[in-house]
């Protein structure tokens, strides 16, 4: 186990929240045909606010901070929240367009030693890519503000989601992504709008594409393991969490609203009316997430990918409980292995009905994306005292 | 570097937060990430440009910990000079000031 797992663990043992998502805007200058967010102001948190929650989380143990929106720049005070942010000592990543970044926003983000900034980039052909964004040059656009960022020395990770109208361009944009020296990351989740509309579902590429996508070792690393049929659960596995929403990580809407996390839309206080700390600790809503064990799960606990499966609970809360399956994951682990999932066979199906396009969305995943353990870790050198 | 007037502040590419009282701390330019114990962490925290390190050392682990001072010196300067290697601390013979982003 990795330094960085450890810690993870730890904080997922003891209920820290290790890392928190806040979306500080849901405005947007980009319509992407695919986004499931409402990008009207209905009333976002004021920046003295932010600064309050700010306190408040790194009084809470947070160390990893992701700002993300609609779009972060439409906030004419962001980098005041950074730097406050960085002041606070968070370790921050920041998730955009980048239209609005040039030169200057570059050499700021490196003045505020800004870890990561993760952009959306969905072809490497200017007709596709604007035509998902609906902003003339956008594609243009990003990419030079990707040049600036890297002339920085910043990190960049080229977030690519996959769907039916982009589906042949993801080589390329793994291409480009190489040649601007960025890290690259596929996602191929189309998330039903936030007022429950599903119409957007219809942009998901057909589960049997995935099969290419789960075969490809420039994606999934080694395909073989990747691929392979899943393991009978231990009693341990039993025992296990679905994942870390609710027991490290939660997410915190624009409006104040802290959910277990950004797919996971169980609404359990406003920090407007609560401390963080008592919604995190005392929320029914986070207790309950957090105290389902693979053993409570009502069709996949008897499943064969249980221990294998990538789960999430809130796909499976936006599908009706989040005890259940979550189709878009049982979808995902009979395309990677070929096997049938205990969903599945309840249903009598021999593959997923994936050409609904009303399901929920498919999957997640993070190929090529430097992951937790894969940080390079160096212990420091313990002083020789005794306590 | 005189081992006598070592002077130890926190870099501003850092991100750190304590964990159970051990710190976390990541650099920003390379992601190379520390855990610090208990003792580590009171010097980390300690680390504010114009306390002198052996000042540290005397109120913050002698005063606090069962430590022959030699010992805890030394373990304290190879430790702020691991730290400083990695550019999470800033070391000077002379006081500094606070790094903020």
């Amino acid at each position: 186990m990795t330094l960085m797992s450890e810690v993870g663990q730890k904080a997922f043992n003891l209920g820290v929240p290790l890392a928190v998502h806040m979306d500080v805007t849901y405005r947007c200058n980009e319509r992407c045909v695919h986004c499931y967010l409402d990008h009207d102001d209905h009333g976002e948190m004021t920046i003295a606010e932010i600064k309050d929650t700010l306190d408040q989380l790194a009084e809470a143990g947070v160390f990893f901070l992701t700002l993300s929106g609609g779009e972060v720049f439409m906030r004419q005070d962001f980098f005041e929240i950074v730097e406050y942010a960085r002041r606070l000592m968070f370790n921050v990543k920041i998730k955009t367009n980048a239209v609005m970044i040039h030169e200057p926003e570059a050499r700021r983000l490196r003045e505020l030693d800004v870890d990561t900034i993760q952009i959306s980039i969905y072809s490497h052909r200017p007709e596709v890519h604007d035509a998902i964004t609906k902003l003339p040059h956008s594609l243009e656009r990003s990419i030079k503000a990707i040049r600036f960022l890297r002339e920085q020395g910043l990190r960049v990770t080229i977030a690519n989601v996959l769907m039916t109208v982009n589906s042949s361009d993801h080589m390329a944009v793994q291409k480009l992504a190489a040649a601007l020296d960025a890290h690259y990351t596929l996602d191929p989740t189309i998330t039903p709008m936030m007022d429950g509309d599903t119409d957007v579902l219809a942009l998901r590429i057909p589960g049997e594409e995935l099969t290419d996508v789960f075969q490809n070792p420039a994606l999934v690393g080694n395909q073989e393991e990747f691929c392979a049929p899943p393991q009978p659960p231990s009693q341990e596995d039993l025992e296990g969490y679905s994942c870390s929403a609710g027991h490290s990580f939660c997410y915190i809407s624009p409006y104040g609203d802290v959910f277990p996390c950004v797919q996971f839309p169980l609404p359990t206080g406003n920090i407007r009316q609560q401390k963080f700390r008592d919604i995190w600790n005392f929320s029914p809503q986070m207790k309950e997430v957090r105290s389902i064990q693979a053993k409570d799960l009502t069709v996949c606990s008897s499943c064969s990918h249980v221990t294998s499966c990538t789960r999430c609970p809130g796909l499976a809360y936006l599908e009706g409980s989040m005890r259940g399956p979550s189709t878009a994951d049982c979808e995902k682990s009979f395309y990677r292995t070929g096997v049938p999932t205990a969903n599945m066979l309840r249903q009598g199906l021999s593959k997923p009905h994936s050409t609904s396009g009303r399901s929920a969305p498919l999957i997640q995943i993070r190929a090529l994306e430097m992951q937790p353990g894969e940080i390079q870790t160096v212990e420091a050198q313990p002083i020789q005292v005794s306590a | 570097m005189p081992e006598n007037c070592i002077y130890i502040a926190r870099s501003s590419a850092i991100a750190a937060r304590a964990l159970a009282g051990e710190m976390m701390v990541m650099h920003s330019a390379d992601s190379t990430f520390f855990t610090l114990n208990e003792v580590a962490t009171a010097i980390f925290q300690a680390a504010d440009g114009h306390t002198p390190l052996r000042d540290i050392v005397r109120d913050r682990i002698c005063g606090q910990f069962d430590v022959d001072p030699e010992q805890a010196q030394a373990d304290a300067e190879q430790f702020v000079t691991e730290l400083s290697s990695h550019g999470i601390l800033i070391m000077s013979n002379q006081p500094l000031a606070p790094e903020t982003p």
